[in-house]
């Protein structure tokens, strides 16, 4: 553990950045763009900075029933008196959606500077914010620091959407907002919930105890038995929990609010919404849902499973219909987030090791499409199928490029997809609670959305030349150097899996020992 | 026969209470014969200097814990805190009016003086432990209000809401006094608890008895009777109906000072009430509160969806509030009486701001208050809608705000007082909540403007807006400031 705040830093330099933004002088569009792209970008460099924590393994963990080991752990005391604290740290499985966060901030930030032309200061200002909320999500563990950065991840991303939206913006933003906010609502109480028991339990043996809502330390009490959450309150707690997490990420059917929001939010919006914002969700199911109730999680995995399959078969099917490829994107996005949340709920090292690395590579992979389609909208001034054909022969650059990033999303071998969809497939087939008949059904959806995907890519890029397409022009080189920033991950995780699984399963470890305890106990 | 004794009057206790009706009975002279017409506004910096001065009176009384005449007047930190709120609010709703009393051509000398007597009344209700004070209370409180709510003569709904407000308002009184006379005549005592050894009062009272043995219908009844009094005053549903056209009727600043000062002092005169003299019924009162409190928030926030007049919105929103404000009331716990002050200060906190901006945007002789007159205020009046959207975010809930923090703390007592279920409605209805605060936020921001609309800023309202916002922030990122003081709060309550 050092003393140095790396990790802070990482979280506050973006909402430094935002507010010297404001302090800036007035009509000065270029400058604001600068500042923001260069915050984001220091940010990133310094997240780097994050890897140097991780380059050495943890020592073994001291007992089975230990909480997650968080590297870079920092806790300060903030309203002492409810035992709310100021707690960041890292594990494997945050270390790595920290990292997507700050890569895709500049990207989405560089994004802007042609699409947002109407009230640069205020756009960057929200992105910035929003990269700080969205990382706090990510390394807070403490419960209510948690429940405070996912709230406001929700005002940046609700404004942003309702103010530089397409023309239906305002509707999409108020029910992004209202679902998300409706369904955090119920965590929330979970949240005292959890609270409230834990600080009873701990206070019978402990008098004075005054609770508290340090994750680790529930997560302890849990562990060693001095706290048990089971019976069917803890399972209304869980699915608390849950229903945040769900409308989130989002599991079938509560994705309804997707399409409107994918389809409305300009392409820098959409990027940080579909790649990292949805994360968030699948994010909290590990970190909240599998931790606290391993139990409750084993109860339910079955059933959210049948969700998970649903949505990857639903999302898929739906996404072959679009004609639209922004709306075809959202749904392989629903599609793909079905294999995260399968894998989460598989219960095994394996299984949920799958879905991290997976969340990872999803979020780059989609946050490519969004950004060729953002290309392809700006240069075409539309995003119909029926607008684009033979796309290949005036841009065979950004042909090249979208058909990597295409099969990555469909999931070839050798490229990241593969990787993440393969091992969750592995977890949910050895799951005690699934096993092949899921597997069945995920490889179906792996079948389906080759299709889409490839439709998609053959009505755009192949076939006769239209003429409208034929004199659009080909990837810039600032366009090419953000895709090929995007798509070096994507092979280099493809072939190289173990730079994030090794410690991806090392995180994952930490909230599996709660499960393994839960299962013996059994 | 006996010489009647006069107690001992200890003035410590009322100190801040003199102050503010002293300095409004001078101040009363003062304006007639020294403050010239149209320059009324003297008279108001006059009166936030009272409010300011009996602020600081207060100040050294932190920490006592003593009563006087008699043990009817009671002063301890509870009542301390509460004093501050209502000197804030008044203080407020004062600076707020300071532009808005000539622009409507209704300039009298005599707003800011009412002002002071009804937070005086306030004060005493946070103060007394004995049912006469509080019905004394609750009158000055209410004669000073029907005044205000009538003060922007000859506009007629103005008028029409006064009047609907005195009728109700009287009928109000007249169960809280029957309520008083049954319960005295179940017992033979107005006093709350007792103050002093061997003194009569009601906890002693029920101390006392063996539930089986005693038939406390009357108890009960008188109870029930003042409990309903107090749903007029707090506006619970179903005793709510006077409150949408009351407040918008009145004008701006009074609503503002009504919707969170006199709901603040009833339930603070109710907490008392219950969490002091009734704990022990507790399993009594307890369904019937929570049900109140239950349909309160769920059609208080009902109702407010249907609204596209923001005042009418926040007329029916402030209804669902004091919902919230009654969980902590009812949980008869330190942590529920915590919640409470917090949530009331952020709430008003809160809500002022909001009817400042409302004031912001009113004009004479015609208010623009339909969600459409919201529509681009951001690129109108940058800084009115961001005040704007920090009151509604604060409003419906959303952290970094202190109305986040107050719904925070009145669940958590309310899961810890074994009312899970009603926090889960508490959170429904915030969700449902959320939709209309939001679609106030979404007109400022997403939208161009419908109509021209001018926003006058002045000062007085510039700084009422800022010290509100400031106040919201500060205590939703740093509640720690605030939970330190209502911690030291801690009534005596139990059962």
């Amino acid at each position: 553990m050092t003393s140095f705040p790396l990790l802070s830093i990482v979280l506050w330099l973006p909402a430094l950045g935002a507010l010297l933004l404001l302090l800036l002088p007035r009509n000065r569009d270029a400058l604001y763009r600068q500042v923001g792209l260069m915050f984001t970008v220091a940010t990133f460099v310094v997240s780097l900075g994050l890897l140097v924590s991780f380059s050495t393994p943890a020592g073994a963990a001291a007992s089975a029933a230990a909480p997650p080991t968080m590297r870079l752990l920092e806790q300060l005391p903030w309203i002492p008196a409810w035992g709310v604290g100021y707690s960041i740290g890292l594990d494997g499985v945050s270390l790595w959606l920290v990292l997507l966060t700050t890569l895709l901030t500049p990207i989405a930030a560089w994004a802007s500077w042609n699409s947002i032309t109407t009230q640069v200061r205020y756009f960057q200002v929200l992105l910035l914010l929003l990269e700080t909320a969205l990382i706090g999500v990510f390394v807070s563990v403490d419960l209510f620091l948690f429940y405070i950065f996912w709230e406001f991840t929700l005002i940046p991303m609700a404004l942003m959407i309702g103010i530089w939206g397409g023309a239906n913006r305002m509707a999409a933003a108020m029910k992004f907002f209202l679902y998300t906010f409706a369904a955090s609502l119920l965590m929330l109480l979970s949240i005292i919930g959890v609270y409230a028991l834990h600080r009873s339990a701990i206070g019978a043996t402990q008098p004075g105890f005054g609770g508290t809502f340090d994750l680790l330390r529930i997560v302890a009490d849990l562990r060693s038995g001095a706290f048990a959450l089971d019976g069917n309150l803890a399972r209304l707690l869980f699915g608390g929990f849950l229903a945040a997490f769900a409308v989130k990420a989002p599991i079938w059917p509560f994705h309804s609010w997707l399409p409107d929001a994918y389809s409305e939010a300009p392409t820098p919006v959409v990027i940080l919404l579909s790649a990292v914002m949805s994360k968030l969700g699948t994010y909290g199911l590990v970190r909240f849902n599998l931790t606290l109730f391993p139990e409750a999680a084993g109860w339910a995995a079955p059933a959210v499973a049948v969700l998970a399959v649903i949505g990857i078969l639903y999302g898929a099917m739906v996404a072959y219909a679009q004609s639209d490829m922004k709306r075809l994107v959202a749904y392989s996005s629903l599609s793909h987030m079905g294999f995260v949340v399968l894998g989460i709920f598989a219960l095994n090292g394996l299984g949920v090791s799958g879905a991290v690395l997976q969340m990872v590579n999803h979020g780059l992979t989609t946050a490519a499409l969004f950004l060729i389609v953002g290309m392809l909208e700006s240069r075409r001034g539309s995003r119909d199928l029926a607008a684009f054909g033979g796309l290949w022969q005036a841009t065979p650059v950004l042909g090249g490029l979208t058909l990597l990033v295409v099969l990555s999303s469909a999931g070839l071998p050798g490229l990241n997809g593969f990787v993440g969809e393969f091992t969750i497939m592995q977890g949910a087939y050895s799951s005690p609670t699934l096993g092949w008949p899921f597997l069945a059904f995920a490889v179906l959806g792996v079948v389906l959305a080759v299709v889409y995907l490839l439709r998609m890519f053959r009505s755009a890029f192949m076939g006769d030349t239209l003429a409208e397409t034929a004199s659009l022009r080909d990837l810039n080189r600032q366009e090419l150097a953000v895709l090929v920033l995007l798509c070096l991950p994507m092979v280099a995780i493809g072939l190289f899996p173990n730079l994030l699984l090794v410690s991806v399963e090392e995180g994952v470890a930490g909230v599996m020992r709660g499960i393994l305890v839960a299962v013996a106990s059994r | 026969m006996e010489q009647i004794q006069i107690p001992p009057v200890d003035l410590a206790v009322v100190a801040p209470l003199i102050t503010v009706v002293g300095w409004a009975i001078v101040l009363l002279l003062v304006d007639v014969f020294f403050v010239p017409a149209g320059q009324k506004r003297i008279t108001g910096y006059l009166g936030i200097a009272g409010l300011v001065m009996a602020g600081a009176v207060a100040a050294p009384l932190w920490g006592s814990d003593s009563s006087t005449f008699g043990g009817m007047l009671v002063l301890d930190n509870f009542a301390l805190a509460l004093t501050w709120i209502f000197l804030l609010i008044g203080a407020i709703s004062m600076v707020i009016a300071l532009d808005y009393l000539p622009r409507q051509g209704i300039e009298q000398g005599e707003f800011y003086p009412l002002i002071m007597f009804a937070v005086s009344a306030m004060m005493l209700l946070g103060q007394s432990a004995n049912l006469i004070v509080m019905f004394l209370g609750i009158e000055l409180l209410s004669i000073t209000l029907y005044i205000l709510t009538g003060f922007a003569y000859p506009r007629l709904s103005s008028e029409e809401a006064a009047m609907k407000y005195l009728l109700l308002g009287a009928f109000a009184a007249g169960f809280f006094v029957y309520g008083i006379a049954l319960i005295y005549g179940q017992t033979g005592t107005v006093q709350l608890f007792s103050t002093a050894p061997g003194q009569e009062s009601l906890a002693e009272y029920l101390g006392r008895q063996t539930f089986a043995a005693v038939d406390l219908t009357l108890l009960l009844v008188g109870s029930g009777l003042v409990l309903v009094a107090f749903g007029f005053k707090v506006a619970l549903v179903p005793f709510h109906m006077w409150t949408p056209d009351v407040y918008e009727g009145a004008p701006t600043p009074v609503t503002a000072f009504m919707s969170v000062g006199t709901k603040g002092a009833a339930l603070a005169a109710l907490l008392r009430l219950l969490d002091m003299a009734l704990p022990s019924l507790q399993p009594i009162w307890l369904p019937v509160l929570a049900t109140l409190a239950a349909v309160t928030m769920l059609l208080g926030n009902l109702g407010a969806i249907a609204q596209s007049n923001v005042k009418r919105m926040l007329a029916y929103s402030s209804i669902g509030h004091a919902g919230y404000l009654l969980l902590g009331v009812m949980t008869v716990s330190e942590r529920g009486v915590q919640g409470f002050l917090f949530y009331l200060l952020a709430y008003s906190l809160t809500n002022l701001g909001a009817f400042a901006v409302l004031i912001a945007l009113e004009q004479r002789g015609e208010a623009a208050w339909s969600l459409d007159d919201f529509a681009g205020l951001w690129q109108r009046q940058p800084f009115l809608a961001l005040a704007m959207a920090v009151f509604m975010l604060s409003l419906a809930g959303v952290p970094p705000t202190a109305g986040f923090v107050g719904k925070f703390y009145v669940f958590m007592a309310a899961w810890e007082g074994g009312l899970g279920w009603l926090a889960l409605v508490g959170m429904l209805t915030s969700a449902i909540a959320a939709f209309f605060y939001l679609r106030v936020i979404a007109r400022m921001f997403m939208q161009e403007p419908v109509r021209d609309v001018q926003p006058q800023l002045f000062r007085g309202l510039t700084l009422g807006i800022s010290i509100a916002a400031a106040g919201t922030l500060i205590f939703g990122i740093l509640p720690t400031l605030l939970i330190n003081v209502v911690q030291q709060t801690a009534l005596a309550v139990g059962r």
